[in-house]
């Protein structure tokens, strides 16, 4: 409610600002408008950005900190013998308090005390909200009468605002350095976490993956085992199949396109493998789970196969099919980029036309369609909704497409789904996972962009 | 097959031996069986070779009509629900208690009047769905002088029932290999001779949110979600990635770190999804304490998500106005900034809008980034806020994938085709922008 308000009145304000500015600056030359250094509505937007950034950054800034401050004024306002010592402890008390401000019941009989600081942490909260309000609408108040105070003839309004707005600009395009860092250091965090209690050798080599966790310490099988060979093999089997289907496919299709087919299948055809391109993973997990894989296995055991209901082969087909489009656009794209001077040449020496494809165009393109695969290879690794559906969750370490294999990116998918603690090694393999699926895939595709951007510079 | 080519070559090549020419002279090589041969098997790789290509295709086609057909084979179905007619007399003392099920079991009792014992009101019972009750309750609310009348209502029937009207069950299977009871067989059946059992169209799907009951269950809980999510990526990285792009289009100086940004865009366009749900998970519910399940959360994630695409496609849409339009904007003094949001952008702006789109059309597809943070959650009540607990419609498909009763097979299908029918409503919307829009320059 506080903040609804609050974002009412600083755009209130904001556009009081504009008509403020646009008009007082026409009325400080008299309404002769070519006297100002800038364009009236330009005093408008300086006086605007005067109202509302100020506030706003105080806002941003406020509340990225409010919970947490409010939370440390109220826990060292509680008795030491709260804290038992450990970080779970602290953590269960915080949230604790947290659901108790909120109204929800922890479902347990709370301790008179967390019940009071729970009570002082909403008031905090309530308190910081109003404050909030009042400061922020003040300091846009404040920042409109400095931004009116200033305007004149003489004011440089539309380089003023032009700075901000570059600034701005630039903040938008650091965003997507800042999102990698952020990944990147997320995963690297939970990930050392997890390797403090697992090492990095037995998670990379070790050949058995059961992360269930038993509640006690003394229980049988207490401590899971992490080692995530068979879901990197797993991995690898399905991605393996996935690329037996899309890259012939792909590729075939691709010369099809560009080299045989008119103008009139052309224009039909490409929208139609877009659409191919643009279902949902999920309902090609659907379409995996529920109709492919009864046809793989009824075709398996009619050829006296043992097929298990969740093979790898029926999510691998599937996944290959959903990348048809993607190799094939990709390789279209190369394909297309080699110089028609090349063909001629090579029809001139009364080469047929498959043959000029097979012995000029494919050795000219090679580099790029390698890249394609390579991109489409970290796709089939990275696919998660597929294999999920279809292919199961027992770590089998098996190289038999028939049978049912797990992936990196399922256990990942599994492992966090529903209410886990966030500090159990369970939860964190994840992380583990997470970061050595984001440095292979990253791999191959650094090196896959690299060669198409070198390919393309060589043939434009 | 370079020996072969070289051969041939050789062979129209003229010898001096036959100097005339080959029409004159009968020992041409040209004219051998053996070059008519290596012709024909040329020829023939030739087709193959084109043959292979149209295969291709055809089974790129095949795959994507197997998968809709398939779809839409189990799916159809799902938009009529069945329903049971029933008079029921609704007592003033058991509306004032609010005990519907009662009057709606003595109605169905009295059209079954031969059926006295408890195993078999039991069957009686188990035709109606769980949720009958609540329609009576919302139809007394809604007029309170019912109370009182006998009326004449059609209420939900169980979703079993629903699945044998729609032929579900083989009822040439004996009872114990069917899945459903020779009573209830028997029992609807005869409530379909008598007229009190028909189809309609199910506004249930679109109106109700998640349930256990898959007669109850339906996607308007995950289409708000869904809707809201969006709302919340559209508002945040459609502005910021426009704002990127232009950045690096117009005003970045080509130096270091301007092409390490664009290196790293390019990465992040290809990081695997669910990497984009761990990085949520870590720092927007672990580090800024953001509730789970909430669209909030999930627009955030899906924004960092997109942002990507909407800025490589930016990019090329204002790598696309010609440098003459600057030139022009500059010549006559306006300054770069002006030039860029007065002339650059609004002609780049359909290109921006299509890739926009696309790149909305694969958010509102996403699934993996979303399992993550919680949004797979089981939310029976329609999210009205950003932090409600939500789900959206990918995964409200990959929940009810999961569930093992028939009827919830054929709710997936439909909320697959509720799905594809608005991806390819985007998509068509970029397409056509794309076609008024388009302009060559």
């Amino acid at each position: 409610m506080q903040l609804t308000l609050l974002a009412l009145i600083l755009a209130l304000l904001t556009v009081i600002g504009f008509l403020v500015g646009r008009s007082r600056a026409a009325s400080s030359v008299g309404g002769r408008v070519a006297e100002l250094h800038s364009v009236p509505a330009y005093h408008g937007v300086y006086v605007a950005l005067w109202a509302g950034l100020p506030a706003l950054l105080l806002f941003v800034a406020w509340t990225a900190s409010e919970g947490w401050l409010a939370m440390q004024m109220v826990l060292s306002a509680l008795p030491e013998r709260l804290f038992t010592g450990d970080g779970q402890s602290a953590a269960l008390l915080k949230a604790d308090i947290l659901n108790l401000a909120r109204g929800i019941s922890t479902g347990r009989e709370a301790d008179p005390l967390v019940m009071e600081a729970a009570r002082r942490y909403a008031a905090l909260r309530d308190l910081a909200g109003w404050s909030l309000l009042a400061v922020c609408a003040s300091l846009a108040v404040a920042g409109l009468s400095w931004g009116r105070h200033r305007i004149g003839p003489d004011l440089r309004a539309r380089p003023a605002v032009e700075r901000v707005v570059r600034v701005a600009l630039v903040v938008c395009s650091l965003l997507a350095i800042l999102t990698t860092l952020g990944i990147v250091l997320s995963l690297l965090f939970e990930a050392l976490r997890f390797f403090t209690v697992v090492s990095p050798l037995d998670f990379l080599f070790g050949t058995h993956w059961s992360p269930q966790m038993a509640m006690r310490a003394d229980q049988v099988g207490s401590s899971g085992s992490f080692g995530a060979i068979p879901l990197f093999a797993g991995t690898l089997l399905i991605t393996v199949i996935a690329m037996a289907v899309a890259v012939p496919v792909g590729l075939m299709a691709a010369i099809y396109m560009s080299e045989y087919a008119g103008r009139g299948v052309r224009t039909w055809l490409k929208p139609a493998l877009e659409i191919l391109a643009g279902i949902p993973t999920v309902v090609y997990g659907f379409f995996a789970a529920l109709t492919m894989a009864p046809v793989v296995r009824s075709v398996g055991e009619a050829l006296g196969l043992d097929v298990s209901s969740e093979s790898a082969l029926a999510a691998g087909i599937v996944m290959g099919v959903m990348i048809i489009p993607f190799v094939s656009s990709l390789s279209d794209d190369v394909i297309n980029a080699v110089p028609q001077s090349l063909r001629d040449g090579s029809y001139g020496l009364g080469a047929t036309k498959s043959e000029t494809i097979r012995q000029v165009v494919l050795p000219a393109a090679l580099p790029g369609i390698v890249a394609a695969v390579m991109l489409a290879v970290s796709r089939a690794i990275g696919e998660t909704m597929i294999v999920t559906m279809a292919s199961g969750l027992t770590a089998n370490l098996t190289a038999n497409p028939m049978q049912a294999v797990t992936t990196v990116t399922t256990q990942i998918a599994t492992l966090l789904v529903g209410d886990q603690e966030f500090d159990s090694p369970k939860t964190l393999s994840a992380f583990g996972l997470g970061l050595v699926l984001f440095l292979v895939t990253l791999c191959l595709n650094m090196v896959a962009l690299r060669v198409v951007r070198t390919y393309r510079e060589k043939y434009d | 097959m370079t020996d072969l080519v070289e051969r041939d070559v050789a062979a129209v090549t003229p010898s001096p031996a036959s100097s005339p020419g080959p029409s004159s002279a009968p020992k041409s090589r040209l004219r051998s069986e053996a070059f008519a041969r290596r012709l024909r098997a040329r020829h023939a790789a030739e087709r193959r070779f084109r043959l292979a290509g149209a295969a291709a295709v055809a089974l790129a086609a095949l795959m994507l009509v197997l998968l809709l057909g398939s779809i839409v084979a189990k799916g159809a179905s799902a938009f009529l629900e069945t329903r049971i007619r029933l008079e029921v007399t609704l007592d003033p003392a058991e509306v004032a208690e609010r005990n519907y099920a009662v009057p709606l079991r003595r109605a169905l009792y009295a059209q079954f009047p031969q059926v006295t014992d408890r195993a078999g009101r039991r069957v009686l019972n188990d035709l109606l769905s769980s949720g009958a009750p609540y329609e009576l309750e919302a139809m007394v609310a809604k007029n309170p002088a019912l109370a009182g009348t006998t009326q004449t209502v059609w209420v939900r029937a169980d979703d079993q029932i629903d699945q044998l009207v729609k032929g579900a069950y083989r009822r040439d299977l004996p009872e114990s290999g069917r899945g459903i009871s020779d009573a209830k067989v028997a029992a609807a059946d005869a409530l379909l001779a008598s007229g009190a059992l028909a189809q309609g169209f199910n506004t249930t799907l679109f109106t109700a949110g998640d349930s256990r009951e898959p007669e109850q269950a339906g996607i308007g809980g995950a289409i708000a979600g869904s809707l809201l999510t969006l709302l919340v990526t559209m508002a945040l990285s459609v502005p910021t990635g426009i704002a990127a792009a232009v950045y690096l289009e117009e005003f970045a100086p080509k130096n270091r770190w301007t092409d390490l940004i664009e290196v790293n865009i390019n990465n992040l366009a290809a990081v695997p999804s669910i990497i984009f749900g761990l990085l949520g998970l870590a720092v927007f519910l672990g580090f800024f304490g953001m509730p789970r399940s909430a669209p909030l959360v999930g627009g955030l994630v899906m924004a960092l998500m997109t942002l990507p695409v909407i800025i490589i496609a930016s990019r090329v849409a204002l790598k696309a106005v010609p440098p003459s339009i600057r030139e022009a904007a500059l010549g006559i003094g306006a300054s770069p900034l002006q030039t860029v949001l007065h002339h650059v952008l609004p002609l780049a702006l359909p290109g921006i809008l299509t890739g926009t789109i696309i790149g909305m059309a694969r958010a509102l597809g996403e699934t993996a980034p979303l399992l993550m943070i919680g949004m797979v959650a089981f939310v029976v009540d329609i999210p009205h806020g950003l932090t409600d607990s939500a789900t959206v419609l990918p995964v409200q498909i990959y929940m009810w994938a999961d569930s093992p009763e028939r009827a919830f097979t054929e709710r997936t299908s439909a909320a697959i085709l509720v799905l594809l029918g608005i991806l390819i409503l985007l998509n068509g919307a970029a397409v056509i922008l794309r076609k008024i829009f388009e302009r060559r320059w």
